[in-house]
């Protein structure tokens, strides 16, 4: 098991090795240093979130809100900036994450206490939670002009080489890492995703651990809605609009199971740099931007395929299978 | 989905009596609702009580409704098909596309339905064939679907349709009954038919149920999935023929987030969402309420984004009820 997972991991950085390898035959200066530490920190927010969806994904769940809560967290953010110039940053920050965390409260709680299918709320918390956005705004923006200096800059400023927006994506995974495979909270997410009856019988806690992997999903999400609006210096409600499913695919490709319980960090965050790298790539070899939602359809269609076929040949998929049937029937 | 709790939820199974109350309640329930808004939006608006208004109201849900129905199908059986609103606008663009070549109406809905169907044979392949989970696979199809909408069209639209085309969408068959109005009756009745009277719509409960026991029992378990797959992508095909009859041009952001609407109307219809369960008739209830509220809104000049905030209220308060309901029966 253990062997199968580190060869979809290399596998993944071999193929984004070639992809990388074969866009700068056509683009000079593609595989620049440079430019790869350009396109990592523009796929910062992709991994931040990645790792939140991974979270909630190996609960056996999914976190189809997380792009309106970000549009929703972003625009109070950035009108609290703009009527509020005085405010620290630091305040800031902790309130995007309290607004995150919050809405992923709500998310948890609903899938906890009344035991509402995870899709079903989110889908309902999507809508709600972008239409949110549009009363809180009144249908505006928040321009560039409007937010503070500090605001705007921070996550710009480059220490060591990189910017802070690539520091923070940086620190969360490791994060991630330590909390999913160093803390009693990881063992727990693995188990209630990986067999759930195993872990009732455990003592393992499901839909607390459901509900902790919400509001880790909801706090991430709602700190990227800082760094979002930060970055592209404007906050309105139509912000990452569909972002939920680029967090998805960046799971499904990174090889973390949706059936849950299987998948590691480094697969998240390899998938959403396989997004990122195609992105960058397509505009840079000439291929129109609006391909970009097909071939993400057709990775995710493919790397679906791919990882049933993985756990397939592992022979757990008939054990896995029963369980969930009897657990679900 | 999981939890401990779920071994009590198979015991109603065994009480069929019990549940088959329950469910009947639901629809009941729901019929009231639709009721108290009907007379609450003719109070509320003096525009409200009008046939032709109505008629117009109609068009809110038709289309949706369409699709609803053979979702409903799929949900019982334990599947979902979130690319539904892609398969609308790839349907779309195939036909605008054949538009623009000059091709005629009986043609331009050949191509229609057949887009529709031609996706639903892809979503019920990687389903049924590869066994894959519905819920990635057609998160991953509905990206697809409508990616090659946006590779064909960009940011450009296709507008020459001939003129016999804007029958589906805007002709009438009689008075105020539209066409897809009369369309919709008839399909409600097609499917009813079909989910509750006959050999098919039995293994559809079954697999919904219990798919090993669906398995052990003879049922083709895997052919029943793909025909469903099949179903809703045709039903897809031809609300887009209705959609773009009715406005008259194509865009690729077409029916965009239509799948969670139509998602809200087979739950709101009393489908449980694990499966197993659920009515045509309260689908098409459901369908009713939806349209009425959003019609209700609209006359009050509710925007469409705070609407769609009512909606998802509407989606989590439905579910949430008969499980607190059920939850409170428990503890008595």
């Amino acid at each position: 098991m253990n062997r199968l997972l580190k060869n979809r991991e290399i596998l993944l950085t071999v193929i984004i090795a070639i992809m990388i390898a074969g866009f700068s035959t056509r683009a000079q200066g593609f595989a620049a240093p440079g430019n790869l530490a350009n396109i990592f920190n523009d796929t910062s927010i992709l991994i931040i979130l990645a790792l939140g969806q991974m979270t909630v994904i190996l609960t056996k769940s999914i976190d189809l809100s997380v792009a309106a809560n970000l549009a929703f967290t972003g625009m109070a953010v950035a009108m609290t900036n703009a009527a509020y110039p005085g405010l620290p940053l630091a305040l800031l920050i902790v309130m995007a994450i309290g607004i995150g965390a919050f809405l992923g409260a709500i998310n948890g709680y609903l899938v906890w206490a009344l035991r509402i299918p995870p899709i079903v709320v989110t889908l309902g918390t999507l809508t709600i939670y972008r239409g949110m956005a549009f009363v809180l705004s009144g249908g505006g923006w928040v321009n560039a002009h409007q937010m503070g200096a500090t605001f705007l800059n921070v996550p710009r400023l480059p220490v060591l080489g990189l910017p802070i927006l690539s520091w923070i994506a940086l620190l969360i995974v490791l994060g991630a890492w330590f909390v999913l495979t160093r803390l009693p909270f990881g063992r727990a997410a693995y188990a209630s995703g990986g067999n759930p009856t195993a872990a009732v019988y455990a003592g393992i806690d499901i839909g607390w651990t459901k509900f902790i992997a919400f509001v880790v999903s909801g706090a991430l999400a709602g700190l990227s809605g800082y760094l979002w609006v930060s970055r592209y210096a404007v906050a309105y409600v139509d912000i990452a609009a569909g972002f939920e499913l680029d967090t998805v695919a960046a799971c499904v490709i990174g090889g973390i199971s949706i059936a849950g319980g299987i998948g590691s960090v480094a697969g998240a965050v390899l998938g959403a740099l396989f997004l990122g790298v195609i992105k960058n790539a397509l505009p840079v070899i000439g291929i129109s931007p609006f391909a970009q939602m097909a071939i993400s359809g057709i990775v995710i269609v493919l790397a679906v395929v791919f990882n049933a076929r993985a756990e397939r040949k592992a022979g757990r998929i008939i054990l896995r299978d029963r369980g969930a049937k009897e657990v679900s029937a | 989905m999981s939890d401990a709790a779920s071994s009590k939820r198979i015991i109603p199974d065994r009480l069929g009596s019990r549940t088959s109350r329950l469910l009947a309640s639901w629809e009941v329930l729901l019929f009231g609702v639709a009721v108290l808004i009907f007379v609450f939006n003719s109070l509320a608006s003096p525009y409200f009580l009008n046939a032709w208004n109505l008629s117009d109201a109609t068009f809110n849900f038709t289309e949706k409704a369409m699709i609803a129905f053979a979702m409903a199908l799929l949900v019982i059986a334990g599947e979902i098909d979130l690319s539904v609103a892609a398969i609308i606008a790839l349907a779309s663009t195939a036909m605008g596309a054949a538009a623009q070549a000059g091709i005629g109406t009986p043609s331009l809905v050949a191509i229609g339905i057949g887009t529709g169907l031609v996706c639903g044979a892809f979503n019920g392949l990687l389903v049924a064939g590869l066994k894959l989970p519905s819920i990635v696979v057609t998160i991953g199809t509905m990206s697809l679907f409508r990616g090659i909408s946006y590779i064909v069209l960009g940011d450009q639209a296709y507008g020459k349709y001939p003129a016999s085309f804007a029958y589906f969408g805007q002709g009438y068959v009689a008075w105020v009954f539209s066409f897809e109005f009369v369309l919709f009756i008839a399909l409600a009745a097609a499917f009813g038919i079909l989910l509750h009277a006959t050999n098919f719509g039995r293994q559809v409960y079954v697999i919904g149920n219990n798919e090993f026991a669906a398995r052990f029992s003879g049922i083709p378990v895997e052919r029943v999935k793909f025909v469903l797959f099949l179903l809703t992508g045709l039903m897809a095909g031809v609300a887009s023929v209705c959609l773009t009859s009715r406005l008259g041009s194509t865009r690729p952001s077409i029916a965009q987030g239509w799948e969670l609407e139509v998602v809200t109307m087979v739950v709101l219809g009393g489908v449980s969402i694990l499966g197993g369960a659920g009515t045509i008739a309260g689908v098409v209830i459901a369908a009713f309420v939806m349209g009425l509220v959003t019609f209700g809104l609209g006359l009050l000049n509710v925007p469409g984004i705070v609407m769609s905030i009512f909606v998802g209220l509407l989606l989590i308060v439905t579910i949430a009820i008969p499980i607190i309901a059920r939850r409170i029966k428990e503890m008595s």
